[in-house]
């Protein structure tokens, strides 16, 4: 028979991670559990940190272009495209049109990869095997895409400061043109696996809540912001290389909880198929490298650009004293800001959704701890 | 940096209220930023969350000029969706100065000053949490200080806890 003590103490402090294999890499939180219940939580991050930022400092400009690919390693054309653009906009050149259509290309693609990426692992999370071997698959048709273009799968180091290394090679609009035809239906295929599966909508729905003022106050953005009703996506707000060419839209949900996140996800890809097909139609003919200077030296100032990478707004603030290598180097990545919302989310909800939670918000440790 | 004046709305609220709390207004390749002095910050920020619809603060960081007798630029990075606009607050900070938290005015700030303490020591006052967050708890040195060398390390830390003499 348990004594009065033992009974009194309804509080429970456990460790999930970092060794987990729902936590999507190193991260370790803290829970603190009243039974089932979650009432507080500590997110212990940096297993991951490599001193990103300071390598930027003691690399040249265009030194440190394969670096930015290891921040997020599932979207590294969107880490190299924001970079790239930064770089670009303190020298004050632009890429020519050429270059910024394959890198929209590029990236979008990128975008689904991140996506399926995320649906795999999500719903594996949640005890549904089967999409991960789906997602997987239709993945590994982008990383080829990648790899006959720039000969890397991952860390690609596709774009470079001023446009692009290499030309694209033949029939890469008539594979892209195809990857779209065969990604819709079988995106619709997933969707009759988990859209109105009921052990999905149990585990999704009402799971997860951030509302938009929450949003906007915890500076969280991407899908969970507009899963929360906010139409808001950085392609359209302040278009950057010519997406304001394309016609796409930005899918929203009410909700802002798991449900919509993933509505808006699945959706997201849709629309990213919608741009590839009218980016791939009109490629403009021309040079694929702006006039650079073989030494990139800009003159001292400092400048914040961003783009809307699959996970959030993805931003570079770099400080330049008119030497060959940024006297300062930050990256503001959406995992990390994105992650700080957490604990919001999880407070008051069961154990069992903190998986569910990790999972869609879509985190990658890489850029979290940088 | 050669900036352009920066004139708006914003700008002309702003010079009222806070006159010469606010040094400079300045535009740099089109994009606006204000310095001011490190005790109106946190009023400006409010100012601009609260009036000017600045409702969402993207990023604080911090940049080291180790020569300058304020060694530490603080930067604000801020957007709003109302307006589609974005700013930079900077301020100018000595070494030991501690700045008072924006965590009242924006909860995205504890992260964010915290990953600056960790990176800078600028330790911001009135912060709850100012632990490192991305180093170490006990490791000693500011990596992006820019005394701090790319190969240095805290060697006793590395000894204590991998158990090598160095991770060069």
């Amino acid at each position: 028979m348990p004594d009065a003590t033992f009974l009194d103490a309804t509080e429970l402090v456990i460790n999930m991670g970092p060794q987990h294999p729902s936590t999507h890499g190193v991260l370790r939180v803290i829970l603190k559990l009243d039974g089932e219940k979650v009432i507080g939580t500590e997110c212990v991050i940096g297993y991951l940190h490599r001193g990103v930022e300071k390598i930027g400092e003691n690399r040249t400009y265009q030194q440190f272009a394969p670096y930015v690919d290891r921040m997020d390693y599932i979207a590294a054309v969107s880490n190299a495209l924001g970079y790239c653009l930064a770089v670009e906009k303190l020298l004050n050149i632009e890429a020519p049109p050429r270059a910024q259509a394959v890198r929209v290309i590029l990236s979008e693609l990128n975008r689904i990869a991140s996506h399926l990426f995320w649906l795999g692992t999500h719903a594996l999370d949640i005890g549904a095997i089967t999409p991960v071997f789906y997602c997987l698959r239709e993945r590994e048709e982008i990383l080829k895409i990648f790899e006959n273009y720039c000969g890397a799968r991952l860390t690609t180091h596709a774009f470079r400061v001023g446009g692009l290394q290499y030309e694209t090679y033949d029939g890469f609009e008539e594979e892209t043109r195809k990857f779209c035809d065969w990604l819709i239906p079988k995106v619709d295929e997933y969707e009759t696996l988990l859209t109105n599966n009921r052990i999905w909508l149990s585990r999704l729905k009402g799971v997860g809540v951030l509302t938009a003022d929450e949003c906007k106050e915890y500076g969280v953005t991407g899908p969970v912001l507009r899963a929360a009703g906010v139409k808001w996506d950085l392609r359209k707000a302040q278009p950057y290389s010519g997406y304001e060419q394309y016609d796409f839209d930005i899918p929203t949900a009410e909700n802002g909880d798991t449900y919509d996140r993933y509505t808006v996800r699945m959706e997201e890809m849709r629309q990213s198929t919608r741009i590839l097909r009218q980016a791939v139609e009109r490629i403009p003919s021309g040079p694929i490298m702006g006039k650079v200077p073989k030494v990139v030296k800009p003159a001292v100032g400092e400048v914040y650009v961003s783009i809307e990478a699959p996970k959030g707004e993805l931003g570079y603030f770099i400080v330049s004293d008119n030497s060959t290598q940024p006297y300062r180097m930050r990256v503001r990545p959406p995992s990390f800001v994105n992650l700080q919302a957490l604990d919001r989310m999880v407070r008051g909800g069961l154990v069992a959704d903190v998986v569910a939670i990790i999972g869609t918000l879509d985190i990658v440790l890489g850029e979290v701890d940088r | 940096m050669v900036t352009t004046p920066w004139e708006s709305d914003i700008t002309a609220l702003l010079k009222e209220r806070f006159q010469a709390a606010i040094t400079e207004f300045s535009t740099y390749l089109g994009q606006s930023f204000l310095v001011a002095q490190p005790e109106a910050v946190i009023p400006i920020l409010e100012t601009l969350k609260l009036e000017l619809d600045f409702d969402y603060l993207v990023d604080i960081t911090a940049v080291d000029y180790p020569k300058r007798p304020e060694r530490f630029d603080v930067v604000y990075i801020l957007y709003s969706f109302p307006r589609n606009e974005r700013i930079r607050v900077k301020t100018l900070i000595a070494d030991g100065y501690r700045p008072a938290t924006a965590i009242p005015v924006y909860a995205t700030s504890n992260w964010l000053e915290r990953e600056v303490f960790d990176m800078f020591g600028i330790e911001f006052a009135g912060h709850p949490d100012m632990r490192r967050i991305l180093m170490p708890e006990e490791w000693e040195g500011y990596p992006l200080r820019k005394d701090y060398s790319i190969l240095q390390q805290d060697d006793r830390w590395v000894r204590d806890n991998l158990g090598i003499e160095s991770g060069q």
